[in-house]
């Protein structure tokens, strides 16, 4: 299935929650969902059997200085095609549902994303940091992120 | 500190009866001996953390050989003499490799292999995670350079560490 086709096949089903399609420039292309909506749209997603993303690749987070972004990048196994999920969020406590049951892969990508910026994810299964020392203060890949003098008295 | 007196054993072999039971004889410089000792069986710990520990195993497997040198892995730090730090020590890692180096009994040495280890290497700037040098840490004994050092340059790094064990004062300082 082309990505526009997905594109369609997600407005038609969840209207105003798809936003757009970003096709210029991103291989495969996102598809820009509203942040309340991204644990049904996953659900869909998956279970739908015209669309059967069956794995997800990859979860990441983005830091656009003004806002976050959430991106899921999915495979289907079955059908051999591909999309982007992308979700904004904003700068001030960036929150988003899981999408571990969905996924179970979820759980790793989501933790990193958690633990380098921030981004929290409810509703999730196991959401501590998976990197850094668990008592690390602050979160290193977002954009203002300013590195500690010193950690348990070593130089950073 | 280790308790010498066994060591002394070893070394004092019993006089001739002539002389009496106190008598005893001295087999050579207490010092050398010890030393000779401890350089030609400095079995060093199992421990790797990055790229250096590929070079590391390179140097332990057969073509490079460190057992010529009386040097083995251990894979406890309760039986190791030497830990070679191979690698990047990261901040959540620092923390673990001072409980090794703690549990590691006296005397004990470190050789710092490759730049990670020895300044933080291609990490030094900009680099939130990595520990900039293990000699933050713990004393560094000798510092290979490399990145990651050729197994000829690590053995150099063992022989110059056995230099520095053969020239220890273990009783010469205390008498």
């Amino acid at each position: 299935m082309e990505p526009k086709a997905i594109f369609q096949a997600l407005k038609d089903r969840f209207g105003d929650k798809v936003l757009e399609l970003q096709d210029e420039g991103f291989r495969p292309p996102f598809v820009v969902v509203s942040p309340a909506a991204i644990a049904e749209v996953a659900g869909f997603l998956r279970d739908d059997p015209a669309l059967a993303f069956d794995s997800l690749m990859c979860l990441s987070g983005v830091d656009y200085k003004d806002r976050f972004a959430v991106a899921y990048h999915l495979h289907s196994m079955t059908l051999g095609h591909q999309i982007g999920v992308k979700t904004f969020l904003p700068k001030e406590a960036p929150s988003l549902a899981t999408v571990d049951a969905v996924w179970p892969a979820a759980n790793f990508f989501e933790r990193e994303t958690f633990d380098l910026f921030g981004i929290v994810f409810e509703g999730s299964r196991d959401l501590r940091r998976i990197l850094l020392p668990e008592d690390w203060e602050g979160y290193p890949l977002r954009k203002d992120y300013r590195y500690p003098e010193t950690y348990h008295g070593i130089k950073v | 500190m280790r308790d010498h007196s066994r060591d002394e054993r070893i070394v004092h072999a019993p006089g001739p009866a002539s002389l009496g039971p106190e008598a005893h004889v001295l087999v050579g410089s207490a010092d050398k001996f010890i030393n000779w000792c401890r350089k030609s069986s400095l079995w060093y710990l199992l421990f790797a953390t990055a790229c250096c520990g590929i070079e590391l195993m390179q140097t332990g497997a057969s073509r490079y050989d460190l057992d010529r040198f009386g040097a083995v892995f251990r894979a406890t730090p309760r039986q190791s003499d030497l830990m070679i730090v191979a690698g990047t020590i990261t901040h959540k890692m620092a923390e673990r490799l001072v409980r090794l180096y703690e549990q590691m009994p006296e005397p004990k040495y470190v050789i710092s292999m490759g730049s990670c280890a020895n300044t933080g290497g291609p990490f030094f700037k900009d680099s939130y995670c990595v520990v900039k040098g293990v000699d933050l840490l713990v004393p560094v004994d000798v510092y290979v350079p490399g990145c990651p050092p050729r197994p000829e340059a690590l053995i150099d790094g063992i022989l110059k560490l056995q230099k520095i064990i053969a020239q220890k004062k273990n009783y010469a300082a205390k008498a």
